[in-house]
């Protein structure tokens, strides 16, 4: 189903990904959430900043276990663990925070 | 006139490079393309494959592969031309047919 | 842990001409979130797979080539490659990619678990596996 974000038209497979991920922008993010009735703060963009940043440099959305560990060190202990993750993320920091940061579903996600 | 032969699959694979050069013509164009690519990188064991028939075939290899796979042109051995698709285009309108090492 | 056991992938292919490179990439991938002892081990065509400075934007393929340098983090442990056939390629360590490896808790560091190995050491990794998964 396509979302329109900034007045314009972009595809999504049926899961709700980005189909093109150059289509993504900040817009992106802030509609999809709306949808989900979730409110993206700070926290939530230090996430999806993170994992754009990730797929930039290694071409693939890193697996839960990769964004914990990798979310620990970069913004501290307290918040590399899955508990705080999924309080910003309820469908899954994997699924739902790629999704908003226009990444495909990280390998192996189900 | 002569044939275009066209190789895609790396020598240290297949024989379609030995085959190709072995089985073509003097005055042939040879096109190195997808992993055949491998076959023009100077250093390699089978370096003198391609070295020996300069000489007396005209050897291209297309860019776009090569670079796709990380290898520098510096490297490619002397006398090999590099051509892009529109290069692969002139070569096959150039000769009168396309034969396929595979 | 005695349920841990030894996964060698075993890479014999070049990239973008075939398949087989990638899908063994993404098996890796997958295979490390069930904390397996995972190595890989390059052999033939497979060294092509980790050349630096690999530019697919004239193919139109997707470059695969960076994710190698992220399997440090999904606990890839070991990267090993076959001297002898990267030497018959004419390429040098040199030429390849760096892997980086980190403990999370213990921050112990390798600063490239890329390891070229000769024959014999290939055929004693090989042996050791419990089990090798070919492409």
């Amino acid at each position: 189903m396509p979302i329109e974000v900034d007045g314009k038209t972009l595809e999504t497979d049926e899961e709700g990904y980005l189909v093109n991920l150059n289509d993504w922008v900040p817009g992106v993010a802030e509609v999809m959430a709306k949808e989900d009735d979730l409110e993206l703060t700070d926290d939530h963009w230090d996430i999806i900043n993170f994992l754009r940043e990730y797929y930039e440099e290694y071409q693939i959305a890193p697996a839960v276990r990769v964004l914990t560990k990798a979310v620990g060190k970069r913004l501290g202990k307290e918040k590399g663990n899955s508990k705080y993750l999924y309080g910003l993320f309820p469908y899954g920091p994997g699924k739902q925070a790629c999704r908003y940061a226009g990444l495909p579903k990280p390998t192996g996600c189900v | 006139m002569s044939d275009l032969h066209t190789v895609n699959k790396s020598p240290f694979e297949k024989n379609s490079l030995e085959s190709c050069l072995r089985l073509s013509k003097a005055g042939s164009a040879i096109l190195l393309y997808e992993d055949g690519v491998y076959g023009a990188l100077k250093g390699t064991a089978v370096e003198n494959m391609i070295a020996s028939v300069v000489a007396d075939k005209k050897v291209y290899v297309l860019g776009p592969d090569y670079k796709a796979r990380g290898l520098d042109e510096s490297r490619i051995i002397d006398g090999v031309e590099v051509v892009d698709y529109a290069g692969f285009v002139d070569l096959v309108e150039a000769n009168d047919k396309v034969q396929a090492w595979v | 842990m005695s349920d841990t056991k030894n996964f060698m992938f075993l890479n014999r292919r070049a990239p973008y001409g075939t398949i087989y490179a990638w899908e063994s990439l993404e098996v890796v991938l997958i295979a490390a979130a069930f904390e397996q002892n995972v190595s890989l081990m390059f052999v033939d065509d497979g060294v092509y797979e980790l050349t630096k400075g690999q530019d697919t934007t004239g193919i139109g393929m997707k470059n695969f080539s960076p994710t190698y340098r992220t399997l440090g983090d999904y606990e890839v442990r070991h990267m090993y490659v076959d001297k002898a056939s990267l030497e018959a390629r004419g390429l040098t360590a040199d030429d390849l990619v760096q892997v980086e490896w980190e403990d999370w808790e213990t921050e112990e560091s390798v600063d490239n678990i890329v390891e070229v190995v000769d024959s014999d050491r290939v055929a004693e990794l090989l042996e050791e596996s419990d089990v090798v998964f070919s492409f």
